[in-house]
C-alpha cells in the first residue's frame, strides 16, 4: 500500500547497509524531523513547551535506559537517580563558571562514575540482585542529595540554573531550549541507531542473550556489562543536564525520586526493549496517556453527572503505568515497537501476504 | 550516650525487625519455590491491610471476623495472581518476571488507594496505646505484640517446611523437573506458595497498620523486606529471622544515634545501605546457598 514492495530485496550491499533501508522510511524520517523543526512556528508555544519538549528530553532518557535494559539485558531501577546526579553535577559545574557544553560532559561523567560503582557491586551476581542494588542506589542518592546542603542548596531549597548558551546560542525563551534539546536528541538517536551495528553493540546483545555463552565466544560479560552501565549512565547524566537547563530551570531533589525511575522503566517496557523507535513511542504513551485519560474521565463525569472521587483521579497515572507494564509484559513483551513492526511487515507486502520473506 | 535509651532503642529495634521479617518471609517463600523475587510484596501487604479495613468498616464486621476473611481473600488473590500472570511468564528471562512484579506493585499502589481512599485509616486491634514498662525501659505495646506474632508465624513456617506439604515445596525448590517426574504437582506447590505469601503479607500489613495506620505508605515496607531477604540469603527462613533482627537493630540504632548528627532521614537509607554492603561483601547473604550455574 504505502510501501509497494514485495519483501525487501536489494541489489547492492550499500543498500542493505543503510540505516533506513526503505525509501518510505527515509522519507518518513525526513518529514518527521522537518515537522519537529518547524513546530515552534506552527503550533502554540504551550504545546511546544508542555508536550514536545518533555517528549524529546524523556526520549533521550528512555534511549539511555534502553541501551542498558534492552541492549545489555540489565535491569535498572534507579535511573532517576542517575539523571539526578547528572543534573546536579552539571548545574554545580555551570555555577562554578563552566560553559554548558563542558558542564554536560561533567554531568555525564559524574553519573557514569557513580553508576558504575553501584553496577560493579551488583554485577558479581545475577539479574535479580541488580534490581535490588539499583533500587538501593535510588534511595541512597536521594538521601545524599537531600542531606548534603552543599549539593541540594539546603533541604527545602531549589537550585536555580544560571543563564547559559549552547554553541553560541543563548538558552532562553521558548524556542532556543527546544532546538538545543532537539539537536542533542537527534545526535543521540543516530548514536543509538548505530551502536547496535558496532562490535560493542553486538557484544552487548551476546551478553544479553546468555552471558556464559558470550564468555565462551570470547566476550567478557563482566567488562561489557560494566561498559553498558558506563555508557547508559553517561547518557543519563547528559540528559539530566539537558533536563535542568532546557526544561526545569530550577532543580530540587523531589524531581528525581523513585517515581521517575519507575516511569522510565515503564516507558522502556511499553515502548519496546531494545528499540530506538520504541523509546519515542513509549515516552509518548506514558507521558500523555494519563493526561488524556484524566480529561476523558473529567468529560465523562460532566456528561453523565457522575462524581469521580479525587483519590481515584489522583491515582489514575499509577494504575495506568502498572497496568500498561503488566499488560505489555504478558501480551506483547516487545512493546509498541513490535506492534508497529507487525503492522509494517503486513503492509510491506500487502496485498500479497504469501510474498513475505 | 544514655545506656537506658540505647537498650530501649535496641529492644524496640529487635521487635520492629521481626515485623519486617514476616514480610520478607513471604518473599523467601516465593523465591524458594519458584526462583522469582516478588517485588510486589509491599503492595500485597498494603492490599491485605486495606481489605481488613474495608471489611471491618463497610460491612461492619468485627476485627476477628474481618482478619480471617481477609486472609482467605488474599490467599485466593495470591493463587489467582500466580495462575493468571506469573505462570504465563515461565521460560521468560528473570528480568521480565521481576518487571512484571514491579508493574503489579505500581498497579496495586494506584488501584487500592484510588478506589478505597488515600487518607490514613485506623485499624484498631484493641491494643492499648499505653507503653509497657520493663524496669526503666519503655516499650511500644503494638510493636511488642506485632514482633511476637511475627516471631511465632516465622517459627511456624519453619515447622511448616518439615510437614508433608513443606517437603513437597522443598523438593520443588530443589529441582522442578525432578519433582515433576516423581509425581509432585509443581504448579500447585508454586500457587500455594503465592497464596501463603500473600497471607503473610496481609498479616504483616495488619500488624503495621495497627501501629501506623493504613495507607499507601505500607507498600514502602518492601525495601526493608528486601534488605532482610538479601542479607538472610533469599532462600533461608532462618536467615530471615536473624537478618530481620539485624536490620531492625541497625535501623533503630541508626535513627537514634545518627539522626541527631546528620539531621534526620537515616531510617530510610539503612535498608539500602545494608543491601549494598551485602552485595559487596557477601552476595549470597548470611545463609543463602551459592548459586551454581551449569552450562
Amino acid at each position: 500500500m504505502i510501501y509497494r514492495r514485495a519483501g525487501i530485496s536489494f541489489t547492492r550491499y550499500q543498500d542493505e547497509r543503510r540505516l533506513w533501508k526503505l525509501p518510505t522510511d527515509r522519507w518518513a524520517v525526513i518529514v518527521i524531523f522537518a515537522l519537529l523543526l518547524v513546530a515552534p512556528f506552527l503550533v502554540d508555544r504551550l504545546f511546544v513547551v508542555g508536550y514536545l519538549l518533555p517528549l524529546i528530553i524523556w526520549s533521550m532518557a528512555a534511549m539511555g535506559l534502553n541501551l542498558l535494559m534492552g541492549g545489555a539485558g540489565q535491569i535498572h531501577l534507579g535511573y532517576g537517580a542517575v539523571i539526578g546526579i547528572g543534573a546536579y553535577a552539571s548545574v554545580h559545574a555551570m555555577r562554578a563558571g563552566l560553559p554548558f557544553e563542558l558542564a554536560m560532559i561533567v554531568g555525564g561523567l559524574a553519573s557514569a562514575a557513580i553508576g558504575v560503582v553501584f553496577g560493579a557491586a551488583a554485577l558479581r551476581v545475577k539479574g535479580l540482585y541488580l534490581a535490588m542494588a539499583t533500587l538501593a542506589m535510588q534511595y541512597i542518592v536521594d538521601f545524599v542529595i537531600v542531606q548534603v546542603p552543599a549539593i541540594s542548596g539546603g533541604t527545602q531549597a531549589a537550585l536555580s540554573v544560571p543563564r547559559t548558551s549552547f554553541l553560541g546560542i543563548a538558552i532562553q525563551g521558548d524556542r532556543a531550549p527546544y532546538y538545543v534539546a532537539l539537536a542533542l536528541c537527534a545526535v543521540l538517536t543516530l548514536f543509538m541507531l548505530n551502536v547496535r551495528r558496532t562490535s560493542f553493540g553486538r557484544a552487548l546483545a551476546a551478553v544479553r542473550e546468555k552471558d556464559y555463552a558470550a564468555s565462551i565466544i570470547g566476550v567478557d560479560p563482566f567488562r561489557y556489562k560494566l561498559l553498558a552501565f558506563w555508557v547508559s549512565s553517561f547518557i543519563g547524566g547528559m540528559t539530566g543536564a539537558v533536563l535542568a537547563v532546557c526544561y526545569y530551570r530550577t532543580i530540587s531533589p523531589d524531581q528525581f525520586h523513585l517515581d521517575l525511575s519507575i516511569q522510565l522503566v515503564a516507558m522502556v517496557i511499553v515502548g519496546g526493549l531494545g528499540s530506538v523507535l520504541g523509546g519515542f513511542l513509549g515516552v509518548g504513551l506514558i507521558l500523555f496517556a494519563p493526561i488524556v485519560l484524566n480529561q476523558l474521565i473529567g468529560l465523562a463525569a460532566d456528561q453523565f453527572g457522575v462524581a469521580i472521587p479525587t483519590d481515584l483521579r489522583a491515582h489514575l497515572p499509577l494504575m495506568l503505568y502498572g497496568g500498561l507494564i503488566m499488560g505489555f509484559l504478558l501480551l506483547e513483551p516487545l512493546g509498541l515497537a513490535k506492534i508497529y513492526s507487525n503492522i509494517r511487515n503486513y503492509l510491506l507486502v500487502w496485498p500479497f501476504r504469501h510474498a513475505r520473506q | 550516650m544514655d545506656m537506658i535509651l540505647l537498650l530501649e532503642l535496641a529492644l524496640n529495634g529487635v521487635f520492629v525487625g521481626l515485623m519486617y521479617a514476616l514480610l520478607s518471609a513471604g518473599i523467601v517463600l516465593i523465591y524458594k519455590t519458584s526462583g522469582i523475587a516478588n517485588l510486589a510484596q509491599g503492595a500485597l501487604a498494603m492490599m491485605g491491610a486495606y481489605t481488613v479495613v474495608v471489611l471491618a468498616n463497610s460491612f461492619g464486621l468485627s476485627m476477628w471476623v474481618a482478619i480471617p476473611l481477609a486472609l482467605a481473600v488474599m490467599f485466593a488473590f495470591g493463587v489467582a495472581l500466580e495462575r493468571v500472570a506469573l505462570r504465563r511468564m515461565i521460560g521468560q528471562p528473570v528480568i521480565m518476571v521481576i518487571m512484571l512484579t514491579i508493574g503489579l506493585e505500581i498497579f496495586l499502589r494506584g488501584v487500592i488507594p484510588g478506589f478505597f481512599g488515600a487518607a490514613v485509616k485506623r485499624l484498631d486491634l484493641g491494643i492499648s496505646n499505653a507503653p509497657i514498662f520493663v524496669g526503666e525501659l519503655l516499650l511500644n505495646r503494638a510493636i511488642l505484640i506485632g514482633g511476637g506474632v511475627s516471631l511465632g508465624l516465622i517459627l511456624l513456617s519453619i515447622l511448616f517446611f518439615n510437614s508433608r506439604f513443606g517437603i513437597i515445596m522443598r523438593a520443588v525448590s530443589d529441582n522442578q523437573t525432578a519433582s515433576w517426574s516423581v509425581g509432585i504437582r509443581v504448579e500447585r506447590a508454586i500457587a500455594v506458595a503465592w497464596g501463603l505469601s500473600a497471607c503473610m503479607a496481609t498479616t504483616s500489613g495488619v500488624l503495621w497498620g495497627a501501629t501506623q495506620g493504613v495507607d499507601w505508605s505500607l507498600s514502602l515496607l518492601l525495601i526493608k523486606a528486601l534488605a532482610i531477604a538479601i542479607l538472610g540469603g533469599l532462600d533461608s527462613i532462618v536467615g530471615v529471622l536473624i537478618a530481620g533482627i539485624i536490620v531492625g537493630l541497625a535501623e533503630s540504632l541508626a535513627t537514634g544515634i545518627l539522626d541527631p548528627i546528620v539531621g534526620g532521614g537515616t531510617r530510610d537509607v539503612v535498608a539500602s545501605a545494608i543491601i549494598l554492603l551485602t552485595l559487596l561483601f557477601r552476595p549470597h547473604g548470611l545463609f543463602g546457598r551459592e548459586h551454581i550455574e551449569r552450562v
